[in-house]
């Protein structure tokens, strides 16, 4: 009786409303939070993430009021992310129902963040986001670094090796993106996803990339990710969380259906 | 019946859930509470948890609500979740050893750094995400829910009971362990009711309905 692998739908959530770009850009608007969330829970969803977007600080209390509507109507697991950078952040969104809050830039900057909220908290609600690029050419061992600000700042950190650091901190889970591939439709990077899956104790969502089902699958198959995260997929109707579900099942995967 | 449910607040955070998915499957009213006369004259009682055992254990101790919990035995309905239950054994590894409240005799064990499933395959920690739940007895809470249906976890340590008669509901991750424990009137899961979708809500609809007995 093993443990299924999850599917997670991911929220952008920009100024209350969900929103998915390409790389970051060319936003499309995808719905109102919690009317979508209740879709994903009925469709059989394993987990919801909720990525709070929005620039600026003055929307925070926007995102705290939809995470509270959320959760009073959704009972499966929720995530929520974006601008996390202080232990009272952690504690607003866990107080409005959030089970799980991921921490990206702040980890960055400042690591023993990860281990004070680990603490305060306990590893269980928290995850690290990681957003990793490829920065080995052909024919070069490869190797992938941590990127800030959406894809565009390097910060010359190894991401297998940074991953292994969030682990060491406290970290329960770790939500890695690979920005190459984000929005572009071609899969996940399997390679950094295998390489940190094996790298690692704690559980391994990927994230991506994902434009059809067997990316899906493939994350699982040979990423060795416990949990795939996607977006646009479902968004626009392409694709229903229980097709997924039932295309990973005849794949072999294990899974909640 | 009327409805009143005290859900135990000991200062370790996220309630919410467990408050609204009550309300949602029809509860009257639902208190978070650490006021022990409004645990005593509630219709029943939930004990959730959630972070690191030592901190749950001392928080209620310094609100003097670990007797509380106690005197509830033979009393009112009592749901533990999670640490809920976990803090129910007699010690727990965790945090470098800690003396529990010691209702249901065994000990609370790390899944360790090397878990592995029978076929070598390498498991991680925590354990997270929807695992099948055997029903290890009949019991009213157990009403209407499917044989190895999923429920959501997410722990590192697990109950390893004394007493097989007090297991109500076995799962595995590496090793057997207890899901769900029963004493008298006092039931407890190691998975979250309140975030397992369907079963999960019918469970809880199920504590609603349970007048203790079994």
């Amino acid at each position: 009786m093993p443990l299924a692998k999850r599917i997670i739908p991911c929220l952008d959530v920009d100024n209350g409303r969900v929103v998915k770009g390409v790389q970051f850009e060319n936003i499309r608007d995808a719905g109102d939070p919690v009317e979508v969330a209740r879709r994903y829970n009925e469709q059989g969803a394993d987990e919801i993430t909720f990525l709070d977007i929005t620039a600026s600080h003055q929307e925070r209390d926007t995102t705290l009021h939809t995470v509270e509507r959320m959760a009073s109507e959704v009972f499966i697991p929720l995530t929520v992310g974006g601008g996390v950078r202080t232990v009272s952040d952690i504690r607003n969104l866990l107080n409005a129902g959030a089970d799980k809050v991921s921490i990206n830039t702040a980890a960055v900057f400042n690591p023993e963040f990860v281990g004070e909220a680990a603490d305060r908290f306990g590893s269980q609600c928290i995850v690290v986001a990681i957003d990793a690029k490829r920065v080995s050419g052909p024919g070069e061992p490869e190797r992938w670094e941590i990127f800030t600000h959406g894809g565009r700042k390097p910060t010359g950190l190894d991401a297998v090796a940074w991953a292994k650091k969030m682990e060491d901190l406290g970290a329960g889970e770790i939500l890695l993106t690979s920005m190459d591939q984000d929005g572009v439709k071609s899969g996940y990077d399997l390679g950094v996803t295998r390489a940190i899956s094996d790298t690692l104790h704690i559980p391994v969502i990927a994230s991506g990339g994902v434009g059809n089902l067997q990316h899906l699958a493939d994350g699982v198959l040979q990423g060795g990710a416990d949990a795939v995260l996607a977006a646009s997929i479902f968004h626009f109707g392409e694709y229903s969380i229980a097709e997924a579900k039932a295309y990973m099942a005849e794949r072999g995967i294990e899974m909640r259906l | 019946m009327s409805n009143n449910v005290a859900v135990i607040d000991y200062g370790m955070g996220n309630l919410h859930s467990v408050a609204k998915a009550l309300e949602h499957v029809g509860a009257l009213k639902v208190e978070v509470t650490s006021d022990q006369a409004t645990i005593l004259a509630a219709d029943r009682v939930v004990l959730p948890g959630v972070g690191a055992i030592r901190d749950c254990v001392s928080e209620l101790r310094q609100l003097e609500l670990d007797q509380t919990v106690l005197s509830l035995v033979n009393e009112l309905p009592l749901l533990g979740i999670c640490v809920g239950m976990q803090m129910l054994f007699e010690h727990s590894e965790e945090n470098q050893g800690v003396d529990t409240l010691g209702l249901f005799p065994g000990q609370v064990r790390y899944f360790g750094d090397q878990l592995q499933e029978a076929d070598g395959s390498r498991l991680k920690v925590p354990h997270m995400g929807w695992n099948q739940v055997t029903q290890t007895i009949d019991h009213p809470i157990w009403h209407r829910i499917e044989q190895d249906a999923r429920f959501y976890f997410v722990h590192s340590y697990y109950a390893s009971p004394e007493k097989s008669g007090q297991t109500a509901g076995r799962c595995h991750y590496g090793v057997d362990f207890a899901a769900a424990m029963i004493r008298d009137n006092v039931f407890a899961t190691q998975f979250h009711p309140e975030k397992s979708h369907t079963n999960g809500l019918q469970l809880l609809r199920n504590f609603l309905a349970w007048d203790g007995r079994w």
